[in-house]
């Protein structure tokens, strides 16, 4: 999408928007705080705090895997989670023998409610064309490479289950506090288009993600 | 319809249906095999709510894994694709 095209979307959502407010179908000070949720309550960072948890605690983990909705809330991220809470909520474990790669190949459905918006890349026709296709080129693109025997399981978020990737714990950080995991856990891992390194050793992913993210055709 | 009519392990088909209008069944599952993982609960027709209509009609939803020779006829991999009953056929 060009400049010009973003700037008359911009200004068709803010017609509508008027026409909404004026009519009293919405209140300014709702979607004022929508906004504000999105800007403020959700993002990467949740996901961080859910799968240190569950780094660090078994039973956490095992009932984030059975039901996630109810998993996250026990963090006290049920407000971020809130306004779309009808929305099924599934995370998948990465194991040594299983990595999961998330994508929407019809749309960009992304768990928006606890990660906020999808980055850029997630939405590029590149991405969800050949995920499904080539996932072993993308995540090498991405700098991710796993072992020939690894599984790789692609998921498709096509109708009202939204999926996020629990990446394996990089080793050598039996030492870190829970808080300092947070800090290890990227955007691309909670869709499987990264991997968690172990501290000290970044994998060459900055590249591949930064292409995408800058192909001006990316954003729907 | 909401008594799910595949279970998990069953072998199901994507439907070779060419909508006019919105539909969910992505193109590259079409006609492919695969296997149910799970039922997902029951969830409104996107092809009937995309019409605008009052009762869109409700089914259940599956989780379906197709691997990537079905698909592909190449590599090595699986796909979980979530599909509404009336995309499927048993196989």
């Amino acid at each position: 999408m060009d400049h010009d095209q973003r700037s008359a979307l911009s200004r068709r959502v803010t017609s509508l928007e008027s026409l909404l407010v004026q009519r009293g179908v919405v209140k300014t000070a709702e979607l004022d705080g929508i906004v504000d949720r999105f800007v403020e309550k959700v993002g990467a960072g949740n996901g961080g705090k859910v799968v240190a948890r569950a780094w660090v605690d078994d039973d956490f983990r095992d009932r984030l895997l059975a039901d996630a909705g109810a998993a996250v809330e026990e963090l006290g991220l049920g407000q971020a989670f809130g306004f779309l809470a009808h929305r099924h909520f599934v995370v998948l474990a990465n194991t040594p023998q299983l990595h999961n790669l998330v994508v929407c190949t019809l749309c960009s459905c992304y768990p928006s409610a606890l990660l906020g918006p999808p980055p850029n890349w997630y939405k590029s026709d590149a991405y969800r064309a050949r995920a499904v296709r080539d996932p072993r080129g993308v995540l090498r693109e991405f700098g991710v490479r796993l072992n020939d025997d690894v599984e790789i399981r692609v998921w498709d978020s096509t109708a009202e289950t939204r999926y996020m990737v629990l990446p394996l714990r990089p080793t050598g950080t039996d030492d870190l506090s829970e808080q300092e995991l947070v800090g290890l856990v990227t955007r691309e891992a909670l869709v499987g288009t990264a991997v968690v390194p172990t501290p000290g050793n970044p994998p060459a992913q900055r590249r591949a993600a930064s292409n995408l993210e800058s192909n001006p055709s990316a954003s729907p | 319809m909401t008594r799910a009519l595949f279970n998990p392990g069953d072998q199901v088909r994507a439907r070779r249906s060419d909508p006019e209008g919105h539909t969910r069944l992505p193109r590259y599952t079409r006609g492919c095999t695969g296997v149910v993982q799970t039922v997902q609960g029951v969830h409104a027709v996107p092809d009937e709510r995309a019409l605008g209509v009052d009762d869109p009609g409700r089914e259940p939803v599956y989780t379906v894994l197709f691997r990537s020779q079905d698909l592909w006829a190449a590599d090595d991999f699986g796909v979980c694709v979530d599909l509404w009953e009336r995309y499927l056929e048993g196989a």
